[in-house]
């Protein structure tokens, strides 16, 4: 069709006789595309349910008792035991998981079969709500493959998530037969509540040869560091009750034990312990005399006393979490909901995705052995801490623990972490609560470094037009010893630079480079010619900065390498009038921001303006042509959380007979839009991260009574 | 020609739509329906029936928990303790806790033996150890043994391998089967098979292991350190290499190897691969098959050309130009490469599979370094390119922390060894991982002082606190004068007119007895008096009083205005981590007498705030009184004017950063200087008004009197001896002093906030 009408197109106004023939071809074939269209439309409305495997709409209607029926015979294979030597590196099949761009391992789930023995016996109940809920969470992740050839990972849909309900031996079988178990490689197993009567092994006795097993309740014997996960035993109560968040600070009890299945003589220390401390400590058991139909376990008591559980866990600062026949406690999960600061006594006891969560910051730990000395040692606790860590406790139950999908999701992303450690969640990701992650800053410069004098710094000057005071410009700046190249960006587009042989000859390189548009953001663009970290960004009329200023300015950035240092000072200030922030240019005893007309800063900055400014900010500017010195103080403020460092007194920076008020212009209507701006750019960073300070940098010898060329910086704030 | 194209025209909507509703999966879904992908996809199905589903364990059975066990808690214990020893052992059954409770954590280095030869390497650690603050001569009241047998290379095939281990071992009487021992070592097993034995019995003894494979680590119970060489500094150690962090990555070279290629054995599985990599761009891997006696007898068609390339690329300037190194495996798991590459900056890419990487309890490696898989080294060079710029710059700076922190000199790796044992006596005082991870690192935060990380002066920034807004100003007395003296009311009067002073705490370190309470001058805010002693070191100890994270030190004869405090203040709460004062001495190298010097005259520098009057955070009390060994404060003791140059030395080692000067008025102390003093040498620089003018390092020939230059020539040695112990000079120097931001300038003085700060 294409060649066609570009033929006729060319014949053009010749054809003109022949239009009504032509019009009715094109007539017809439109016709026929729309009425085409329309038809495969209203039928791909309907296809994939009649067309597509029919058996995925059916699935969608399926019950969990229609699934089909797997026949083990009594013969059939049964895994190994768990290989106690497994690692990564041994066990598990990395080359499934190969290189992909996304970072991210791919899960197959099997599809839900329900296994009986010869006999037709059931080998365990089909599938609980709780493992339901786990696959359809992976199902609905990123992780989900359908795909079993594309999978990395693979996870039976056989429920083992408790083994009082399984038939060991036939659920091993069952492993055994799935379609890619070869020796249950890359295979995850879920279990929260493993062993049994009567030494209640920490960990799952389904043999499973190689599988991974996401377990509640390991030990540091049967866990297999960086190979298994340890995972937290579900509460269903998480789910049921809804404990509105509590506010940190102190509460009734200090100590609380709500265990019903305490071994005795836990039991008797615990009591010892509220005898000598009396009613901080609130040991509470089940109740006996309850009326028929209130549930036990939603009650606690106290000799007559009845408290609602899990209510009660937020009356105390801190909650035992002793361990009993298992070493894994659901009541970690009701204790961490109620915002009490878990006190893990347990020994030997891995807690759960303790390879990510510090939790340190968020529980006690207490050896066995101490549990006398419990008291003290919780009594040791400072009261800024506990606040965090109930803070802490809470925000781990409500990203980790709160329902199977955040046990599931944290599970395969640990995973995920191992097979592509380089693009790993940070210890930050997962442990700073939302309100730490908000209100802390991590630099990006954070190491303490001076850099050395010898590298020296690149002048960057934006220029249009103004040749004449450009090449003053050029000229002073090159006086400055540690200047080491100049960069001059020629943001006209309407003209050529002046020739190469009108240049000032300066004793350093000096490079032009022209940009495409005529761009306030060309001046923090990181050109590969600014080779050392410091950058002087300098205005083609600041004129009156002195040598020994320039270099005074250097030297202080060198101190302070991750902040912008800068000569004309300006200030925010909250308008109270009008409710909103204002920009203040007048001669004030504070500072927060330093205009970049004459600024020093690390290069990296111009890599965050160009390609991490947040939101539309860069536009705006450029859209503006105002601003981006605002723009670049917001930035590196709210990156490194540190105020600007302004130096050497006020002076006139463009010529002799200005006013010592410097800047672009004075006129009100400059002053409001500059207001605008820090408005416009407050809500976009969505918080005000300029700080205000009252002091500037001089020379250590600054005007002090010396003689002047004993200084090493005599000439400072002279105008 | 009509009907042609109509022709051609039907046929091609037909056969387009043939396609369309026959063709391909992938058509439809890719091409038109793509946002029905995720409903074709086969999914876990929703099933009708999933809200009648069973629990997993129903309430009950979960809140009980099984039976009750029938075994006690304390059997178990026991019956743990014959279960779980040598391979499985863990501090709960293999470590006495109750050796550490009397005395703390105290740590017994057996003694030398005549005629036991021991290798460099272990005597740098032993002197380590004894050098360290928790060494204790009495074996009674130790909690770790460390044994003066040299453990550390146990290839039997090596000169310094010593014999008889066994044997030597059974005649200790402390041994106890390796109870509470600590044994070091750095090369285990040999040619071929290199496995972790030791060749002795260590019983129930701890190892400190280098090369530690993951399989044979005994976790939270060993502790992996790193392989370093002979070498190896024993204190201070060389800073790391980065310089410049510039993003994105400015270096030469992406990715570099350079190293021996294993022709035969164990290792050379992923040595034999490395050459494929090579890109001879921005991609060096360099192998040679030159190594032990017979390698010409294993060589292979590669190695001539590959010795040959070898040999035209310099390691160390690979290093210093590359982004990335690889460090593969050796013989064994560890290689010194791995220190080298932390050093100079360069991101390790681990190529060791099982290896238990050094201090892994408590590092989090994947901040520092890539843990690469083995089998997977043809992956790492688009692995390493699609690592984002940020995380390059962050890594880098991570190499550098974790050096200096932990790495640098033997007295750190060692240090650090005893450190994570001692945190793991009492693990609700011991450090997070956070901790240890951060500047300054896990070695110089004490967590006996707190365990809230508000409370040190670091991590304001980090977890978005900011400090205290009072300060409490702490005031040595050291006059004999019965009553108080005129300076001391003024100082007393000043401080106390500041909006930001909480309260006073005086130190009294005269024998006399401080006047009674009556006669000090009534200020707003409340004043605590101490008893001291005459120590000088007794200024820095981490008095209860002090409640504010601020502290402002004083001396007694300091003459300080109520607005100076103020300014000072509000600077130091942007530079909580820093020493921020008024008075200043500045040091220099003396390449003549090749020694420290300091001078307090007038000079373009400083890098040393006299704490005559200073802000500092409280934190620097405890880590002055604790960290330190007793030894450096006896000597600050015994020399005069010694505590603030260390206190100044310590605060840069902890921070690299130099103090903060501001603006003083010209008067600091007043004319007392011939005060009757209690004890030797307590003021502190000499006065302002009796400085000669500068003449840049010249040992001092003052005109005072001798005891001045006494002092000044102690204060030398101070300095000298300081920097030993350190093992290099932490102090900064910095060219700046902070001043108001209208200080000095011609503007009506109505507007300035500090005007009294410009009053000559």
């Amino acid at each position: 069709i294409m060649c066609a009408s570009a033929k006729y197109n060319t014949r053009g106004p010749a054809l003109i006789p022949r239009m009504k023939t032509k019009h009715r071809i094109y007539y017809i074939t439109l016709f026929s595309i729309v009425l085409l269209g329309l038809i495969a439309t209203g039928m791909f409305q309907f296809w994939p349910h009649s067309i597509e495997s029919s058996s995925d709409w059916t699935v969608e209607k399926r019950s969990v008792h229609d699934v089909p029926v797997v026949k083990l015979p009594a013969d059939s294979p049964i895994p190994e035991r768990g290989d106690l030597s497994c690692r990564m590196h041994t066990c598990f099949d990395v080359y499934r998981c190969g290189f992909n761009p996304k970072n991210k391992i791919k899960v197959y789930i099997y599809s839900l079969k329900k296994y009986v023995d010869e006999y037709g016996t059931l080998v365990s109940n089909t599938i609980s709500r709780e493992y339901n809920e786990l696959l359809t969470a992976i199902s609905d992740s990123e992780f989900y493959t359908d795909d079993v050839n594309r999978a990395c990972l693979f996870v039976p849909s056989i429920d083992v998530l408790n083994q009082n309900a399984l038939r060991i031996k036939e659920t091993a079988q069952a492993l055994a037969q799935l379609s890619r178990w070869d020796r249950g490689t890359n295979h995850l197993l879920f279990n929260m509540l493993p062993g049994g009567p009567p030494d209640y092994n920490t960990a799952l006795d389904v043999p499973r040869d190689r599988a991974l097993l996401a377990g509640g309740g390991f030990s540091t014997w049967t866990y297999r560091q960086g190979y298994d996960v340890s995972i937290p035993v579900y509460s269903p109560l998480s789910g049921e009750v809804d404990l509105p968040e509590r506010g940190p600070g102190s509460r009734r009890y200090f100590i609380l034990s709500s265990q019903m299945a305490l071994h005795p003589e836990y039991r008797l220390e615990l009591e010892a312990l509220q005898a000598e401390n009396g009613e901080s400590v609130l040991v509470l058991d089940k109740c006996t005399n309850l009326s028929d139909g209130v549930p036990a376990v939603r009650k606690r008591c106290y000799k007559n006393q009845v408290f609602d559980y899990p209510q009660v866990l937020q009356e105390s600062t801190f909650c035992v979490v002793l361990r009993g026949a298992r070493l894994g406690q659901a009541v970690l999960s009701d204790v961490l909901q109620a915002g009490c600061v878990p006190v893990i006594i347990a020994d030997s006891y891995i807690l759960p995705f303790s390879e990510v969560l510090d939790w340190k910051r968020a529980s006690v730990v207490i050896p066995e052995e101490k549990m006398p000395e419990m008291y003290s040692i919780l009594q040791s606790i400072p009261q800024r801490q506990i606040e965090e860590m109930q803070r802490q406790a809470r925000w781990f139950w409500e990203a980790y623990f709160r329902s199977m999908k955040a046990i599931a999701l944290a599970t395969l992303q640990i995973i995920n972490d191992r097979i592509y450690p380089y693009a790993a969640i940070s210890y930050e990701e997962w442990n700073d609560p939302p309100a730490v992650k908000w209100s802390s800053v991590s630099n990006p410069l954070f190491l303490p470094l001076i850099p050395p004098q010898s590298q020296g710094f690149t002048a960057v000057v934006l220029t249009y037009d103004r040749v004449e005071s450009l090449f003053r410009v050029i000229t002073e700046v090159s006086k400055v010893p540690s200047l080491s190249k100049l960069l001059v960006v020629w943001n006209n587009q309407n003209k050529n630079p002046p020739e190469d042989s009108l240049w000032p000859k300066i004793r350093v390189p000096l490079k032009v480079v022209r940009t495409a548009e005529n761009k306030l953001s060309n001046r923090f663009f990181p050109y590969d010619e600014i080779e050392t970290e410091a950058v002087l960004a300098i205005d083609d009329d600041i004129i009156m900065l002195t040598s020994d200023e320039l270099q005074f300015g250097y030297e202080v950035w060198r101190e302070f390498p991750d902040r912008l240092v800068g000569y004309p000072g300006r200030l925010h200030l909250w308008d109270h009038e009008m409710n909103k922030w204002k920009y203040e240019s007048e001669w004030t005893n504070e500072v927060s921001m330093v205009l970049t007309g004459a600024a020093f800063y690390h290069k990296y900055f111009n890599y965050l303006y160009t390609y991490k400014m947040p939101g539309d900010i860069k536009n705006w500017v450029d859209a503006h042509m105002n601003c981006e010195d605002i723009a670049m103080n917001f930035l590196v403020a709210n990156v490194t959380g540190k105020s600007v460092i302004k130096v050497t007194p006020r002076k006139k920076f463009k010529c002799p007979e200005c006013t010592a008020i410097d800047g672009l212009s004075l006129d009100q209507t400059h002053m409001v839009e500059r207001s605008e701006c820090i408005n416009k750019f407050a809500s976009v960073f969505g918080t005000m991260p300029l700080k205000v300070v009252e002091h500037r940098a001089d020379p250590v010898l600054y005007k002090d009574d010396f003689p002047e060329k004993l200084k090493s910086f005599p000439n400072i704030g002279s105008l | 020609m009509q009907t042609r194209k109509k022709c051609i025209f039907l046929t091609f909507l037909a056969s387009w739509l043939l396609l369309f509703f026959f063709g391909g999966d992938q058509l439809r879904r890719f091409a038109f329906f793509s946002s029905r992908k995720a409903e074709s996809r086969r999914n876990w199905p929703r099933w009708t029936d999933q809200s009648l589903l069973q629990s997993f364990a129903d309430p009950e059975e979960l809140q009980r928990d099984g039976d009750p066990s029938p075994l006690s808690p304390r059997q178990r214990r026991a019956a743990w303790l014959s279960v779980h020893r040598r391979g499985r052992c863990r501090m709960e059954t293999c470590f006495d806790f109750s050796r550490c409770e009397r005395h703390g954590f105290k740590v017994f280095t057996y003694p030398q033996e005549r005629g036991q030869p021991v290798s460099e390497t272990y005597s740098k650690i032993l002197s380590s150890i004894e050098r360290s603050r928790y060494h204790t001569p009495n074996p009674a009241e130790a909690c770790l043994f460390v044994l003066s047998i040299d453990t550390l290379d146990r290839d039997h095939l090596s000169g310094q391998y010593v014999r008889d281990v066994d044997e030597k071992i059974r005649g200790f009487p402390l041994w106890n089967g390796g109870r509470n021992h600590l044994i070091f070592n750095l090369y285990s097993g040999t040619w071929p098979s290199y496995t972790g034995e030791l060749g002795f019995d260590t019983g129930q003894a701890m190892l400190a292991k280098a090369s530690f494979d993951s399989q044979s680590f005994r976790p939270g119970f060993d502790i992996s350190i790193p392989l370093f060489s002979k070498e190896h500094p024993q204190r201070g150690g060389d800073r790391g290499w980065l310089q410049q962090g510039s993003v994105p990555p400015s270096k030469k070279y992406l990715l570099v190897f350079k190293g021996k290629r294993y022709l035969t054995g164990i290792g050379s599985g992923t040595r034999n691969a490395l050459h494929h990599i090579h890109n001879g761009k921005d991609i060096v891997s360099l192998t040679t098959c030159k190594h032990g006696k017979d390698w010409e007898k294993h060589k292979d068609t590669r190695c001539d050309q590959d010795n040959v390339d070898y040999e035209r690329f310099d390691y160390q300037e690979l290093l210093h130009n590359s982004t990335f190194c690889i460090v593969p495996r050796g013989r064994r798991l560890g290689s010194f490469r791995f220190l080298e590459a932390l050093q100079a900056a360069c991101i390790p890419v681990l190529l060791s599979d099982g290896w238990e990487l050094p201090f892994a309890e408590v590092i989090d490696w994947g901040r520092a370094a890539v843990v690469g898989s083995e089998r997977l080294l043809l992956q790492i060079p688009s692995a390493v390119r699609c690592i984002h710029p940020e995380r390059v710059l962050a890594f880098q700076q991570q190499t550098q922390f974790l050096w200096d922190a932990y790495f640098s000199s033997v007295d750190k790796i060692v240090h650090t060894t005893l450190e994570i044992i001692k945190d793991r006596l009492s693990p609700h005082r011991s450090r997070s991982r956070f901790l240890w991870n951060s500047l300054p690192g896990g070695l110089l935060v004490l967590p006996g002082f707190s365990t809230h990380l508000g409370d040190f002066p670091f991590y304001y920034l980090q977890q978005g606190y900011s400090p205290s807004e009072k300060f409490t100003a702490f005031i040595r007395v050291v006059s004999q004068a019965g009553s108080l003296s005129q300076p001391i009311l003024r100082l007393i009067q000043a401080v106390s007119g500041s909006q930001f002073c909480a309260q006073i705490v005086v130190l009294w370190s005269c024998e006399k007895p401080p006047p009674p309470s009556g006669t000090w001058p009534q200020s707003s805010v409340p004043l605590t008096i101490i008893q001291g002693s005459r120590k000088l070191s007794q200024r820095f100890f981490p008095f209860e009083a002090i409640q504010t994270d601020a502290v402002l030190s004083l001396d007694e004869d300091t003459s300080l205005s109520t607005s100076e405090v103020d300014f000072a203040f509000l600077v130091w709460r942007s530079f909580p981590e820093r020493i921020v004062g008024f008075s200043t001495l500045s040091h220099f190298w003396d390449p003549e007498q090749g020694r420290w010097g300091y001078t307090s005259k007038w000079t373009n520098e400083l890098s040393i705030v006299l704490t005559a009057a200073a802000f500092y955070h409280r934190y620097y009390h405890s880590l002055f009184t604790e960290y330190l060994p007793a030894g450096l404060r006896e000597l600050v003791d015994g020399l005069a004017a010694c505590e603030d140059i260390l206190m100044n030395v310590l605060v840069a080692a902890v921070t690299k950063l130099p103090p903060i000067k501001v603006t003083q008025r010209k008067q600091h102390k007043e004319g007392v200087a011939q005060q009757e003093e209690c004890g030797d040498g307590a003021a502190g620089t000499p006065p302002p008004g009796q400085r000669s003018p500068p003449a840049p390092r010249s040992v001092p020939a003052e005109a005072r009197g001798t005891a001045g230059s006494r002092r000044f020539s102690q204060r030398q040695d101070c300095l000298n001896q300081l920097a030993d112990w350190f093992g290099y000079m932490p102090l900064v120097s910095s060219q700046l002093r902070l001043d108001p931001v209208l200080f000095k300038d011609q503007v009506s003085v109505l507007r300035k906030k500090y005007p009294s700060l410009e009053k000559p």
